[in-house]
């Protein structure tokens, strides 16, 4: 008999349907990752598990929890199972935990919630609970505040709350998204062992499917609201029946077709021992300042049309490198050039013309109140006399059709594109100035694999046709492998490695490289895997 | 914890020395001097300038802020030039008026629009939270002084239960003194409390919103428990914000209130004392309000770091 099972399941709020007749079920000690793209309603349907949606959804079908129908509970029914027999481990770990209580008491409440005992007892089963999820008492405390944990102990928190019971399911909708990549294989490795321990059904909500191959004993994928296609995750592999599921698989794997790089130009950038420090708040009244030095004496060229790689997990100080690349923050030692000229926040505005920035978030780096022409044209405050009329509208329909879009969309509104269409604008804004280097700062860690895919090939292509260099920024190994030719490997403010992309990738020298290529979650070998299914299932 | 109160009384010191400065020196600058106002248009120089030697008019600007300043920290606030009483006597009959007017208004205000601001939030976008909106619209909307004429008509006229106005002092028992301060009372508390109300409503709807919020729900708290557990003590940092700003406004800014119910307190010591260029007297109650109120900004900044650990281990 399934633990959970969904049957026929729609859902709609008002005239938005979200969900079609989704039917899939978890065994006891089962690992069921629901996979798709954004909008594909996957975290609706652990929503719709939980019982928690918004008010104005309307469902129909079933959801059997054992011989439990779920969608006919009274609400006091479903508090008694919510925590108790359904646990709920969510996304964005910074911001699930109540900032204003301790982290003790906030996984005691789900114990005292649904159990009578005295609070002393209740803390010492959280105490147990968050010393098994691995923050042990002598260093993480009961009375430890959220604020005072990194991203990734606080998702151990939030865990720690959601099988605080010990319920027979857990839902986990995104676990490991907003995780470095050694952080998110240390979480999967916990929630594997504690499927296995309590005997667990696991649902897995997550868009990355090297997760889902690694974690998962069955797959469900999603479209708009559809089971596209479910089975055995090795078998699935093997044989993917629907044409969505092969698109997804591909767009994962996609291998950008990067020109060759040109040897023997001169240096554009040049980062000579860059050293950058924040002041720290005081914590003596007349105590001198203390500092921290995010960047620590980089050094490293880009030369004309090359494209280099920058990977690191959150806090190495990318981010920090990257403003002062620009020029938007002074260095404290160390020296920026860029095509010749000393970069610094002082710098004149027709030096900052030749390099451009595209950032992370399609939907926030834009004005919505200005159309697409104006926002495209924002550089051209840098030029001494700017292009007007015909010939500006013209340069506006040339970076439109650059980057695969239509001049007559200059006329539209930030708010009419989808995020692939806005990265585009993003690009298109870079490459208005004519530019020789671009930052692409995680310029595609927000989008869906098969829309990254094609934002990776257009990045290729302008590179090809405009001889670009870049700067390719990013957390995401497998992305940085296929668009670059050399690769930086940072950590703690310095480069601990650096060498031609594939020579890093499969030869690492550091043992922070090797820490970080083991533990991203890679993507089976397909073909091996079908040999080997077809080996199991052949006649003896 | 306790750097973090260390700061905040550092903080609290120097304002009261920056306010004290401002004070003697704008009121210095304001045309009209007390001593030919006090003798009259037909005033013989001479005579002035003897009232000006007498009244410690003629030190220098500096010898007289610190015989002020002084003067104040032994609780000494000088003399009326207008009614040749201590200063000190005056602000202390009044501010047994005045202070405990406020605090009563203030917590009037507090208990109405805390459930008021909580049942709406609770309920957004339902009849209940548009009747409390529609409410608070009018509360804010209407001046607090036809309230207080309302009060009258209803309370003391016709039905009368209270007295329509004057205060029959302390001494005749807290709860008749207590009695005579409470139509003035709802009459400002009524707008303060629509005014906060809202502020409650519009902080636990931004709360509610929050993560956090979801994960109680996900833990098995109702909608109620996970609202009065976790959503409230968030809402509070705006809301202490306002109930900090009322206080100061409410201790000053009864003026027509006071007017309306005959009561002798600190707005209208000030209106008579400007009306008659009784510097002293205007300076005094100025820095006292002052001081009130700074103290209040330091009490309310001790309050987020009660409600917010993260103030606390931030120095």
């Amino acid at each position: 008999m399934s633990l959970l099972s969904v049957q026929n399941l729609s859902l709609s709020i008002g005239p938005l349907s979200i969900l079609k007749d989704v039917t899939f079920s978890i065994a006891p000690g089962e690992i069921v990752a629901v996979t798709g793209e954004s909008g594909s309603g996957k975290s609706m349907t652990a929503l719709a598990v939980m019982q928690l949606l918004p008010d104005s959804a309307r469902t129909s079908g079933h959801i059997m929890l054992g011989d439990e129908e779920l969608t006919a509970q009274s609400e006091k029914a479903l508090c008694a199972m919510r925590g108790n027999c359904v646990g709920m481990v969510f996304q964005e770990p910074m911001t699930a935990l109540n900032p204003l209580h301790p982290i003790g008491q906030q996984v005691a409440e789900t114990i005292r919630m649904h159990a009578v005992m005295p609070k002393a007892e209740a803390e010492a089963q959280a105490a147990a609970m968050l010393t098994r999820v691995g923050l042990p008492q002598d260093r993480f405390p009961l009375s430890r505040y959220p604020h005072e944990l990194s991203g990734g102990q606080r998702q151990r928190v939030v865990i720690a709350m959601a099988i605080a019971r010990r319920p027979r399911l857990l839902i986990a909708d995104e676990p490991t998204t907003a995780l470095d990549v050694t952080t998110q294989a240390k979480i999967l490795d916990l929630l594997k062992d504690l499927v296995e321990e309590f005997d667990m059904g696991l649902l897995m909500i997550t868009h990355d499917l090297a997760v889902v191959a690694d974690m998962a004993d069955r797959i469900v994928v999603m479209r708009k609201g559809e089971v596209v296609e479910q089975g055995d995750t090795k078998h699935l592999l093997a044989h993917m029946q629907h044409p969505y599921t092969k698109a997804l698989f591909a767009a994962s794997q996609h291998q950008v077709d990067l020109p060759n790089a040109e040897d023997g130009h001169a240096a554009i950038l040049s980062v000579q021992n860059a050293v950058r420090d924040y002041a720290l708040p005081r914590t003596k009244l007349f105590a001198p300042r203390t500092f921290h030095r995010a960047v620590k004496g980089i050094s490293f060229d880009i030369h004309q049309g090359e494209r280099v790689g920058l990977v690191g997990e959150s806090g190495c100080g990318k981010s920090t490198l990257t403003r002062a690349i620009l020029g938007l923050e002074p260095l404290q030692d160390g020296s920026i050039t860029a095509f010749g000229t000393p970069v610094a926040p002082d710098m004149p505005a027709q030096a900052r013309i030749k390099t451009q920035v595209v950032f992370q978030d399609p939907y926030s780096s834009f004005n919505p109140r200005h159309k697409v022409g104006r926002i495209l044209t924002e550089p051209f405050h840098l030029v001494d006399t700017p292009p007007t009329g015909a010939a500006l509208t013209q340069i506006i329909g040339e970076v439109l059709t650059d980057v695969g879009l239509q001049p007559s969309e200059a006329q539209k509104y930030i708010h009419e594109f989808s995020g692939g269409q806005r990265q585009r604008i993003a690009i298109a804004r870079a490459l208005i100035t004519k530019p020789e280097l671009i930052i692409f700062d995680e310029a595609v860690s927000a989008l869906d694999v098969s829309i990254r895919a094609q934002i990776l090939d257009l990045i290729a292509e302008l590179s090809r046709r405009h001889n670009l260099a870049y700067l390719f920024i990013s957390h995401d190994l497998s992305v940085v492998r296929s668009v670059t030719d050399r690769l930086l490997v940072m950590q703690n403010g310095e480069i601990v490695e650096q060498g031609e992309t594939q020579t890093v990738f499969t030869t690492p020298q550091h043992p922070y490289t090797q820490t970080l290529i083991n533990a991203a979650p890679v993507l089976p070998d397909l073909t091996a895997l079908r040999d080997k299914t077809e080996t199991a299932h052949a006649p003896a | 914890m306790l750097r973090y109160t260390l700061k905040r009384a550092l903080s609290l010191g120097l304002s009261l020395v920056v306010a004290s400065l401002v004070i003697f020196f704008v009121i210095e600058v304001v045309p009209g001097d007390p001593a030919s106002f006090m003798l009259g248009l037909n005033a013989q120089p001479d005579t002035i300038a003897a009232l000006r030697s007498e009244l410690g008019l003629d030190a220098s600007k500096l010898e007289r802020y610190l015989a002020w300043v002084g003067g104040m920290v032994q609780g000494d606030f000088g003399t009326s030039y207008t009614y040749r009483t201590p200063v000190t006597e005056m602000i202390g009959d009044r501010i047994w008026v005045s202070l405990p007017l406020a605090l009563y208004a203030l917590t009037l205000s507090t208990l109405i629009a805390f459930p008021a601001g909580i049942y709406a939030a609770s309920r957004r976008g339902k009849p209940g939270d548009m009747a409390v909106m529609g409410a608070t619209q009018l509360g804010v909307a209407v001046p607090n002084f036809w309230f207080a004429m309302m009060l009258v008509l209803i309370f003391a006229i016709n039905l009368r239960w209270f007295s329509a106005g004057g205060f029959v002092g302390w001494e005749k028992g807290i709860p008749a003194a207590i009695k005579s301060l409470t139509l003035p009372a709802i009459a400002l508390a009524l707008p303060q409390s629509a005014i906060l109300a809202r502020v409650m409503r519009s902080a636990l709807l931004d709360v509610l919103g929050e993560d956090f919020m979801r994960t109680a729900r996900a833990k098995g708290l109702t909608r109620r428990q996970a609202l009065m557990r976790h959503g409230l003590r968030n809402a509070l940092i705006p809301v202490l914000t306002i109930i900090g700003m009322q206080f100061s406004f409410l201790l000053a800014g009864a003026i027509i209130i006071e007017q309306v119910f005959f009561l002798p307190g600190l707005g209208r010591l000030i209106f008579q004392s400007i009306s008659a260029r009784d510097l002293i007297v205007v300076e005094s109650v100025v820095m006292l309000l002052v001081f009130l109120v700074i103290l209040v900004t330091f009490l309310v900044d001790l309050a987020y770091a009660a409600v917010d650990p993260r103030l606390r281990s931030r120095t």
